[in-house]
């Protein structure tokens, strides 16, 4: 019987299916363990040499053959957190605008010049960060925040167009295109029915996008701001290019620093010795659990803000 | 009975299609007006004309003259704003927004400048009374509004809209996301609200339309094939049309 058959073949097809499924979603979980496996084992050396001072000294002399991880670890964290005040309410203007003013001969040419944005390689950023940016910022800028804002420590330090605040900003622009198209989305998915329910008691365009699309839809900003601090947290080049490359803590923001992934993409070539190598890849290791805690905490929120119910 | 809505020649088109085309008919004030007719026949299209509710999407345009107590809504430069917290609005599914069932009602409220905590905490006690929802829910206000039922939720929609103290509240097919229970509830609170409101319901069901309306007006391809008693419709329809909808001939 030929319908028996195709049941039969039909089965198999299925449980080849289930099983290739299976497979490449697992390989994703098994990839993970074996990207730390290996950074594990290989920063073992300095991990044994160091122990916990590690994470909490702050001399980085490959010379002497001493290595705290302090200035990298507070370099990648401050220059993500500049990155994230600055671009979050950028990027949230620019959805709202996408979304709920602009007009229709507008929304496509901007929509597509920020998925452009996206898709510029960093390393593009960080040269027109350092031939442009920087000496702009050195002239233009920074002079006059050091005079008129000095007296807060944080806006403070030598002028030079590379440091801190200036890889912050580059961290800024880049991950501003992520999380406002990320936010243009799911703004979107707003109801049109809910938002009509706020004008119709009455309420002005700004009172509807803060009080009824803001909270309706925060979950899901809280992605997207997760999404791009993920991005700028591990950033390379373009922070690379304009953080100044210094080993040292400094509040004042104009200073040179560093970041976990410049300090790799610097010193990885330079590293001959063993227990150098070695600390480079425990720095690794650290941003591989800092990222971690970071998408594990946004997990968190997003489970405790989400949308309950409603079928709109 | 004064009218408190008059409508002239409106006409109305999304772009390029009109949808609606020399409408005339009158709004009596405090008691319930029905508008039926078949899907696309538009009724929901005149209903978001009254608050203007068209004017959030570009590409519309209305001619003629809707008059709200002797003033014309449709003059250009009239504050939105202020109009809809006249004419107050209930939609086809509940609407609650993603916040407590207090700050819910109390929403408009607070729009309206209201900032005296008492005096807020009291017209949502007064709408909630109104809805008929305020012993169901008074000992858990501060609960998130979507804890509610549907037929619960609509009523807290409707609370919404009456704690602004508008003097129309339009409702869009209110019960048509709702089991029989809740819709005769919100029927039993439509005809409490017609002693204070003017409310103008778009429905699909016709014995809704018979049950609570004291005036019904036939939707069709964009114009008002009949408009008079609800009685007089559902008993002594003067136009074979309507004759033919109301004894679901078509529709």
């Amino acid at each position: 019987m030929p319908v028996i058959d195709r049941h039969k073949a039909d089965k198999a097809g299925d449980a080849l299916f289930k099983g290739v499924s299976y497979f490449f979603a697992l390989l994703v979980i098994v990839l993970m363990a074996l990207i730390f496996v290996v950074l594990f084992k290989e920063s073992l050396l300095s991990i044994r040499a160091f122990g916990f001072k590690f994470i909490y000294t702050s001399v980085w002399d490959p010379v002497a053959g001493e290595f705290g991880a302090l200035p990298a670890i507070w370099g990648t964290i401050v220059s993500s957190i500049i990155a994230i005040v600055i671009a979050v309410p950028v990027s949230l203007g620019i959805a709202i605008f996408l979304t709920e003013m602009a007009p229709k001969g507008l929304k496509g040419p901007i929509g597509t010049a920020i998925e452009l944005l996206a898709s510029i390689p960093s390393i593009i950023y960080g040269m027109w960060g350092l031939f442009i940016f920087a000496p702009l910022l050195s002239e233009y800028v920074e002079p006059y925040m050091v005079d008129y804002l000095g007296f807060i420590p944080l806006f403070n330090g030598a002028p030079l167009g590379i440091g801190m605040l200036p890889a912050g900003f580059i961290l800024a622009i880049m991950i501003i295109p992520f999380i406002s198209s990320v936010s243009r989305d799911i703004f979107q998915m707003v109801p049109p029915i809910l938002k009509e329910s706020g004008y119709g008691v009455g309420a002005t365009r700004w009172e509807v996008i803060r009080k009824v699309v803001l909270p309706y839809t925060r979950s899901g900003i809280i992605g997207a701001v997760i999404l791009g601090l993920g991005r700028a947290l591990g950033e390379t080049m373009a922070v690379t290019f304009l953080i100044g490359n210094s080993h040292r803590i400094s509040l004042a923001l104009l200073d040179p620093a560093t970041s976990i992934s410049a300090t790799l993409a610097n010193e990885f070539t330079e590293a001959v010795e063993d227990l150098y190598l070695s600390s480079l890849v425990e720095l690794g290791l650290i941003l591989f659990v800092i990222t971690f805690i970071v998408l594990a905490l946004a997990k968190l929120l997003i489970g405790r803000f989400s949308y309950k119910g409603g079928n709109l | 009975m004064t009218d408190k809505i008059k409508i002239k020649d409106l006409n109305f088109h999304y772009g390029a299609k009109q949808a609606l085309k020399n409408i005339n008919l009158s709004v009596k004030e405090k008691e319930i007006t029905a508008l039926i007719g078949p899907s696309g026949c538009g009724k929901t299209t005149f209903l978001r004309c009254l608050n203007r509710m068209h004017d959030l999407y570009p590409g519309n345009r209305y001619e003629g003259e809707i008059i709200i107590d002797g003033k014309n809504i449709l003059e250009k430069g009239l504050d939105l704003i202020k109009l809809r917290s006249r004419v107050g609005m209930v939609f086809q599914k509940p609407t609650p927004f993603p916040m407590s069932m207090f700050e819910n009602v109390a929403f408009g409220v607070k729009l309206m400048g209201i900032r005296k905590k008492k005096e807020i905490s009291e017209r949502v006690e007064k709408a909630l009374r109104d809805s008929a929802l305020w012993d169901e829910i008074k000992d858990r206000l501060n609960e998130p509004a979507l804890s509610l039922s549907g037929g619960q939720q609509q009523r807290l929609c409707i609370a919404r809209a009456v704690a602004v103290e508008p003097e129309v509240i339009l409702m869009d097919e209110p019960c048509s996301a709702l089991d029989p229970v809740a819709t005769a509830k919100i029927e039993d609170l439509m005809t409490d609200l017609k002693k204070y409101y003017t409310v103008v319901i778009v429905t699909h069901n016709m014995q809704q339309a018979a049950r609570v309306s004291e005036y019904t007006g036939f939707f069709m391809l964009g114009e008002v094939v009949e408009f008079d008693f609800t009685q007089k419709i559902f008993t002594a329809p003067a136009n074979k049309l309507t004759e033919d909808y109301i004894t679901g001939r078509f529709g």
